[in-house]
């Protein structure tokens, strides 16, 4: 018992040959990689929610055909598209200029792809979250001279958050777990280290179950600290006094 | 000697339709420094439209709106309706517009003191002391200095509507708008508000009132709008409105809410 105790403790341990240190960068790479996506997903969702919102035609239209698409494909071929035909299209198109083709970065695109596609989420996650905004906030807004850009910033966006964060932390959760479709591209995050790991050892799952209290400890943290954020943004707004029932 | 007075605020002949619907038939009004114009009307004859075409919240189909001698530039867009020339001229014309309006609109993620230096400091750009200073000088008028950092929602109605006030007083307004300002108020909540409002018409604010408080209108207006049916019907001295008036509809309507 004691001897396979200490295996264990040696498997997992940080220091190779242990394989702890290569969960340990693959969860790195989780985070740093959902991270990017989160941020680009908010910066299109962003842009996507006040550009339906706009009423104008063409970009609503442009902005319909992308939630409507990415939502509708599964990720795993989103992935493998975007990133083998992304990078095709984009060496043709330097060949095209008598430019050098060109190495993608396979971070860098797992971050882009994954980002794109969480846009598409997040700009209805964010529509609905503007679509809640008392009007009246925003003519007020309007009649104190506010230009558009000052009321986004002090008013939509601080206005909107309370109704966007729960949609917002979901995404969250759900793209630490998506990012470990960025393994078929062959970029290395926790889900892929947590596979070598066990292939090598064939300590399959001694591994997996190290790697779901790696994924479950981000996710409790991660739920602090939406939960943190979320008290703060709704700092104005009253307790349901005994809940929503009753 | 009353004509002597600069001009404020001149509205002349705006119409607005809502779909088929016309909602201002061509009204005109015009308030010189210290008028208190009341405008008052059943629901539907346009006031609130009236008021917030002023400040183009709602875009006029056509007429002219200056204030303190500057007109609005405006121009036809497609769709029947104007729109600015130039949104910049248009807020900073707002900038200088206190409104009030009927359901207070307070920012909700800000607290009361927040609300009131909030165009201050961001639009007008004054520096965020100068705008505490003088939004604890409004607050304390309007008896709210020690809500000053409570949020809107847990305020009464008639503490969130004198947040509001204050708020719209620390843009230093040449005009104010007032829309409906007590009509979302419970009635023992009303006279606190009304008492602002009457002690701001005392120090001669210049003010445009839209309300269903006939009482408190024949008390503080120097000027009476009766709207009906999106046109001016009649209009005048208070006296004239409550007592005397020469329209048989705005006889009518006077008359059943004095009684």
């Amino acid at each position: 018992m004691a001897t396979a105790q200490q295996g264990i403790l040696d498997l997992l341990s940080p220091i190779p040959p242990g394989w702890g240190g290569v969960l340990l960068t693959g969860a790195a790479s989780t985070i740093t990689i959902s991270a990017g996506a989160f941020l680009i997903g908010l910066v299109m969702g962003t842009g996507g929610a006040l550009g339906k919102l706009s009423g104008n035609r063409p970009l609503g239209l442009l902005l319909a055909f992308y939630t409507t698409a990415i939502r509708a494909v599964p990720e795993l071929i989103l992935i493998v598209g975007l990133y083998y035909a992304g990078m095709d299209g984009l060496n043709r198109l330097l060949a095209l200029l008598n430019l050098p083709a060109f190495e993608l970065n396979g971070f860098a695109v797992a971050i882009a792809v994954l980002g794109f596609v969480q846009g598409a989420y997040m700009t209805e996650v964010l529509r609905g979250a503007m679509l809640a905004i008392p009007i009246g906030q925003i003519e007020a807004a309007k009649a104190f001279g506010m230009g558009p850009r000052l009321r986004f910033r002090r008013i939509v966006l601080p206005a909107l958050l309370p109704n966007a964060l729960p949609g917002l932390a979901n995404l969250w959760m759900a793209i630490m777990k998506d990012s470990a479709l960025i393994a078929v591209v062959g970029y290395q995050e926790l889900a892929l280290a947590t596979r070598l790991a066990g292939a090598s050892t064939k300590h399959y799952f001694l591994f997996f179950t190290a790697s779901a209290f790696i994924y479950l400890a981000l996710t409790l943290v991660s739920n602090r600290l939406f939960m943190l954020l979320e008290r703060r943004v709704r700092r104005g707004q009253p307790k349901v006094a005994g809940g929503l029932a009753r | 000697m009353a004509e002597l007075r600069p001009q404020a605020l001149c509205v002349e002949n705006l119409h607005k339709r809502f779909g088929t619907q016309e909602v201002l038939k061509g009204v005109s009004a015009t308030a010189r420094k210290g008028d208190v114009i009341a405008i008052i009307g059943s629901s539907g004859s346009g006031k609130s439209t009236f008021l917030r075409c002023i400040n183009l919240l709602e875009m006029p189909d056509s007429g002219r709106i200056t204030v303190n001698g500057e007109e609005i530039g405006l121009k036809p867009a497609r769709g029947g309706h104007l729109q600015p020339k130039s949104w910049r001229q248009v807020e900073r014309i707002r900038g200088g517009l206190g409104m009030v309006f009927q359901s207070f609109n307070l920012w909700a993620h800000m607290t009361v003191l927040e609300n009131i230096i909030e165009a201050p400091v961001h639009v007008l750009g004054l520096s965020r002391r100068e705008a505490i200073d003088k939004a604890e000088a409004l607050l304390n008028k309007v008896g709210l200095y020690d809500k000053r950092d409570a949020y809107p929602a847990f305020l009464s109605g008639g503490q969130q509507q004198r947040a509001a006030i204050a708020r719209a007083l620390c843009i230093d307004p040449a005009v104010m708008l007032f829309d409906e300002p007590t009509s979302a108020l419970d009635p023992e909540l009303v006279g606190e508000v009304l008492k602002v409002i009457r002690g701001l018409a005392e120090e001669g604010r210049t003010m445009l009132l839209v309300t269903h408080e006939m009482r408190f209108a024949r008390d503080v207006s120097s000027h009476v709008l009766f709207l009906h049916q999106g046109r001016v019907e009649e209009e005048g001295p208070p006296h004239q409105i409550f007592d005397a008036p020469v329209s048989a509809r705005c006889r009518e309507f006077t008359a059943t809410l004095s009684r």
